[in-house]
């Protein structure tokens, strides 16, 4: 599982190119969270899940929750790119009967495991499959990501509360922190304030990281698998870009959720190199 | 050309007009681009109070502001009006506090999004709660003029409109839309089919398709399925003894129940639900939903004449 820093990067612009390709075909769904969680979802999958991808539902795997599970372009990418589905499934994307349904189910495509889509609810869902793998007796890991609108849903907070008295280090989640949400940016639509001390108020161990920096992301990565509280739940705060790597894309909240034009998806494929200029 | 609009638009407009009362305010959860909110947020930003993604606390502002004589419109999808259905119920209905609860982007029409943003039990779970006035218009038109009327209601309400475009049907008859009366759109003696919603320019192309056939149907628009038109339904049955019911929604507990409670104690007649049978949703574009959930013209052709062979 071990990688060079430019082979992530490379791995991480291969699913760039996928996400856009996705949203561009279906002319639906949501690039920008997409984009900003990639570079976060590329290093924790290619160097630290302990999953298998021709055994996806393997009892031992570490569990994936992409709390934010309209970000799904995002995870359908890697999922292809570690093997767990085929690039011609990414196809499928918001197509009747595909695998790759317009948010992650896990009833529809191998190595999801959780349906989600409803915000706010994968946090508890984690700790729940913590849980059970601590009755079991079991090293498997809970990692989560939710994103940063998704924290104003007041059960992410319970469940924060939660996890910390249930003292639950195999809990871990990463907050991608792309400062937008719907509407508009987080600091019109909701303040959040000073996050990361909300967070160690709850009792988490918790760092911040440059989301799109490899090297700081392994580092980050290396902070959850051995936090400082080893008995606590740990938070990787990834500060990002919304649409990172398509400039048209970057901080631009109509692109949560709105594809890209002809025109759009040409100039993205030439600033993802996948096209002479 | 037939007009296409989305009725989210019509609820959109509505709370426009109605901003020259300043009693008026709006609440969002993020998504008031989606609901359509965002015009009065942009007229009336001091009367728009923005609650983050966090609709259990928007729903219990709105009551608090309700209880201070405000008149407070909230609008989220409908699936998400579902995460704050205790406090619709414990702090909005059983006071009886006038809130008006939106949820957009309702039903399996909704399309590519898939079934975790389709809601099909919106409906059934807003009517079973005392004091609450629910309902699911069919075009932009009656969407905004029964959300115009709603603030002489006094009592709260669930709405439920679409995503996508369908047909308008009332360019022009604005006067014929009352809340709590269901409107006749064509008279026939065979059977009637009573819609809501999406579903009802299905029932229009059904009755048309069974015409063609020598069945003459009524298809009426019961935009509201509570307080349900009792005296309507009354009507029909006499005159047609058979009913179908077409809605975008559970065959469980929306309008083929509301139609089937009331018909049990009144006129009855036999009755065929036209609804998604109870399986959740996928992927799919809003045609192709109407097919694969079997409630498209098709399905309610053939309900109706299951009902009549009924007789
Ligand atoms: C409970 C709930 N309410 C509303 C929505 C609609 N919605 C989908 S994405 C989104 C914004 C999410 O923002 P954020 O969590 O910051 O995600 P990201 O920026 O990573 O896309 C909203 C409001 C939802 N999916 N779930
Ligand atoms: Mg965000």
């Amino acid at each position: 599982m071990s990688k060079s820093i430019s082979e992530l990067e490379e791995i991480a612009r291969k699913c760039r190119v996928e996400i856009v390709k996705m949203v561009y075909r279906s002319q639906a769904g949501h690039p920008g969270g997409s984009l900003s969680e990639i570079d976060l979802l590329a290093a924790l999958y290619a160097t630290r899940l302990r999953v298998r991808p021709d055994e996806p539902k393997w009892g031992d795997r570490d569990r994936f929750i992409l709390s934010k599970g309209h970000a799904s372009p995002g995870m359908y990418s890697i999922l292809a790119e570690m093997g767990f589905i085929s690039h011609e499934d990414l196809k499928s994307y918001r197509v009747l009967g595909g695998v790759c349904q317009g948010h992650v189910d896990m009833k529809w495509c191998p190595g999801v495991d959780f349906s989600a889509g409803s915000l706010g609810m994968g946090l508890s869902f984690g700790m729940g499959c913590a849980t059970a793998a601590r009755l079991d007796k079991s090293d498997r890991r809970a990692f989560v990501m939710i994103g940063d609108g998704e924290m104003q849903e007041g059960s992410v907070w319970e469940a924060a509360m939660a996890a910390a008295h249930h003292e639950l280090g195999n809990l871990k989640v990463i907050l991608d922190r792309n400062r937008i949400q719907n509407d508009d940016f987080c600091e019109v639509q909701m303040r959040m304030f000073d996050i990361p001390a909300k967070w160690k108020a709850f009792g988490w161990n918790v760092k911040e990281i440059d989301g799109h920096n490899m090297t700081e992301i392994m580092e980050g990565l290396d902070f959850l698998e051995a936090p400082e509280n080893s008995n606590g739940p740990s938070i990787l705060i990834a500060h990002t870009i919304k649409g990172a790597g398509i400039s048209y894309m970057e901080n631009n909240p109509s692109f949560h959720g709105a594809a890209p034009n002809d025109e759009q998806f040409h100039q993205a494929m030439i600033e993802l190199g996948e096209v002479e200029a | 050309m037939t007009r296409m609009a989305a009725t989210r638009d019509g609820y959109g407009q509505a709370l426009l007009d109605l901003g020259s009362n300043e009693k008026v305010v709006v609440l969002e959860a993020d998504l008031g681009k989606s609901t359509k909110s965002l015009h009065f947020r942009k007229a009336y930003p001091d009367r728009t109070i923005s609650c983050g993604i966090g609709e259990q606390n928007m729903l219990l502002v709105a009551a608090g502001m309700a209880a201070s004589g405000y008149i407070p419109f909230a609008s989220t999808f409908a699936i998400f009006t579902e995460r704050a259905f205790e406090q619709m119920r414990n702090g909005v209905a059983r006071p009886n506090l006038a809130v008006h609860l939106c949820g957009s982007h309702g039903g399996t029409h909704t399309g590519t999004d898939g079934s975790s943003a389709q809601s099909i039990e919106d409906l059934a779970i807003f009517r079973t709660l005392p004091n609450v006035v629910v309902m699911h218009p069919c075009d932009d038109v009656s969407t905004r003029i029964l959300t115009i009327q709603l603030p002489e209601l006094g009592k709260p309400s669930y709405m439920r409109t679409a995503r996508n475009k369908t047909p308008v049907l009332y360019d022009g008859r604005e006067d014929e839309i009352k809340i709590g009366k269901g409107i006749i759109l064509k008279e026939g003696n065979d059977v009637a089919i009573i819609a809501c919603g999406v579903l009802v320019s299905e029932s229009l192309k059904a009755a048309e398709a069974l015409e063609a056939e020598g069945i003459h149907a009524t298809v009426v628009d019961m935009h509201t399925l509570k307080p349900i038109d009792g005296e309507l339904i009354d009507k029909i049955s006499a005159q047609c003894g058979a009913l179908v019911t077409a809605e975008d929604h559970n065959v469980i507990g929306g309008l083929g129940s509301a139609v089937a409670e009331h018909i049990v104690g009144n006129t009855f007649a036999p009755l065929e639900i036209v609804g998604v049978p109870d399986r959740f949703g996928e992927s799919g574009q809003a045609d192709e939903m109407l097919e694969v959930m079997q409630i498209s013209a098709h399905y309610i052709a053939l309900a109706a004449k299951k009902a009549i062979s009924r007789k």
